[in-house]
């Protein structure tokens, strides 16, 4: 199958600091890659260079075959409307004086879809009933949302476009255990569904694992396996991959 | 099962916690009983809301008033009744005998004084006498801060999220305190840190028998560091006993749900 996402060598800097160093890594249409590694490893910064959203210093990224490393204007905004990102923070990203229904429909208005407001606000209950949240509380704001709530109406915004890859940066780290397994089953379910592919960015071995196909695990900057999800957990070969593994909080093995 | 016949340290009986109008009130604890024995790792466990922080905050009478009140209980800690100590009590018992750490150490430290002044004044407060230099970077090297002398004057923000939260911890053992209440300390950070973290605190138990609450929505943690574990909801406890015998076999639904939660590193054959 032809790759969805081929990124080459990429590398991203801040000043003197080299995040990214030469990082190769591919995904196919409707495939979960999981990126692991501790904080500063580099894996945010590769994330938004996919995305654009940070310079790429050196290195190539292609989406279906197409080059879009230092894309921009209109042709940025075409891109952004097959690749979007889900992050881990959801109050956060979305504006505190905006009505979540208002967020999402702004999405929609600003790429020009779903025509008059009235079918922009069909668009965004239908969104919002996809990912397990009552229409009627599109006129709330983020504050009157739990955590959960909030990553479901973020999941909700970053598929408006109907995208066909999410970056899912840390998605669920900020969650309590129980909630964090619902919307692991949320994220699952509409892959299944539309069919699109993640990069999801986590530290947690076991959740990253329950999320991917194939895992890569990075650090300082390097990829230093790849492998599928049960090579990289059940054989690791990095010292590296071992040590997270190690870390990793695992009910099974305290109860061995 | 090992029977504990030594005293508690800590008994709460029938703890009540009310928010709001005392007509209609919002029971947020209602009705707990748990205990904490010397030496002993308890772990808190439930969902946000459950009322487990609000149950630790209760130990030290540490309720947010007048918005929640102590509707009902008592905490023993030791021989002290805790609802019944006032002023100068309360606060030889806060700090120096019991002592909290948070989920967010960012928060919880002031960004305009240094960490070794911050540590110190728990000691010049509660110890006076001693030499408050040579116990901080004391303190600071027990906890595992490399370079003592230099963490001590950093700034909170000069140091990662895992460098502050043991800045942390070195604050609460400042008065050597019997209990110490750890509040989601390891939910902001990485897996790695968090471990290194759990292991300090089971390494501060057994070097200086110090009991820890631990309170966490982490089975899986729990499953690592904790002798015994109180599973709340909804401001009750719905199940407790020894952590192994819990976890293996959890009798309430709640539980099973708290444990299916918890990703698997490995797959079982169900």
């Amino acid at each position: 199958m032809n790759e969805l996402l081929t990124v080459e060598k990429v590398s991203v800097r801040y000043g003197e600091l080299e995040a990214v160093r030469g990082v190769s890594l591919s995904l196919k249409p409707g495939e979960t890659l999981g990126l692991v590694g501790e904080s500063g490893c580099g894996k945010s910064s590769l994330g938004r260079a996919i995305l654009a959203l940070e310079p790429v210093a050196a290195g190539r990224v292609a989406f279906e075959g197409r080059d879009v490393t230092g894309l921009k204007g209109a042709a940025l905004k075409q891109f952004r409307r097959q690749a979007q990102m889900v992050f881990q923070d959801p109050f956060g990203s979305l504006n505190p004086r905006m009505s979540v229904g208002a967020a999402i429909e702004e999405v929609l208005y600003v790429h020009g879809i779903g025509g008059s407001r009235a079918a922009r606000r069909g668009r965004a209950v239908a969104l919002f009933e996809d990912v397990g949240l009552n229409p009627d509380w599109l006129s709330r704001y983020p504050h009157e949302f739990s955590g959960g709530q909030r990553q479901r109406i973020g999941i909700a915004r970053a598929l408006a476009l109907e995208p066909k890859l999410l970056v899912a940066d840390e998605p669920v780290s900020a969650l309590d255990v129980s909630v964090q397994a619902d919307i692991i089953q949320l994220l699952k379910r509409i892959q299944r569904e539309r069919g699109l592919a993640y990069l999801f960015i986590g530290h947690d071995l076991a959740v990253v694992r329950e999320m991917s196909n194939r895992i890569a695990v990075m650090f300082k900057g390097e990829i230093v396996e790849t492998g599928t999800a049960d090579q990289v957990c059940d054989q690791p070969q990095h010292d590296y991959t071992q040590k997270l593994l190690s870390a990793v909080p695992d009910i099974d093995k305290a109860l061995a | 099962m090992t029977i504990c016949t030594a005293r508690p340290l800590v008994d709460v009986q029938g703890l009540e916690v009310h928010f709001g109008p005392v007509s209609d009130p919002v029971r947020a604890v209602d009705g707990v009983d748990f205990r904490i024995f010397p030496g002993e790792i308890v772990a808190l466990v439930g969902e946000s809301g459950s009322g487990k922080s609000i149950s630790a905050l209760a130990l030290a009478k540490l309720v947010p008033e007048p918005a929640g009140r102590i509707a009902g209980g008592s905490v023993t800690f030791q021989t002290l009744e805790v609802f019944k100590l006032k002023g100068s009590e309360l606060r030889k018992l806060r700090g120096a005998r019991i002592a909290y750490i948070f989920q967010e150490p960012a928060t919880s430290l002031n960004p305009v004084f240094t960490v070794g002044w911050q540590i110190g004044e728990a000691l010049r407060l509660h110890r006076k006498g001693v030499k408050v230099k040579t116990e901080v970077e004391k303190l600071l090297a027990d906890v595992g801060l490399p370079n003592p002398a230099r963490t001590a004057k950093a700034y909170p923000h000069e140091l990662s999220g895992g460098m502050q939260q043991r800045a942390m911890i070195a604050m609460a053992l400042a008065c050597n305190p019997d209990l110490l209440v750890a509040d989601e300390p390891t939910t902001a950070l990485d897996v790695t840190v968090q471990k290194q973290i759990l292991d300090l605190l089971v390494e501060l138990r057994k070097t200086r028998g110090l009991s820890i609450l631990l309170i966490t929505h982490n089975l899986g943690i729990v499953a690592h560091v904790a002798d015994r574990v109180y599973v709340m909801n909804n401001g009750k406890i719905v199940e407790s006993g020894e952590t192994k015998t819990v976890l293996r076999t959890p009798q309430h639904d709640y539980t099973k749900k708290l444990l299916k939660a918890v990703p698997r590193l490995h797959k079982t054959n169900e």
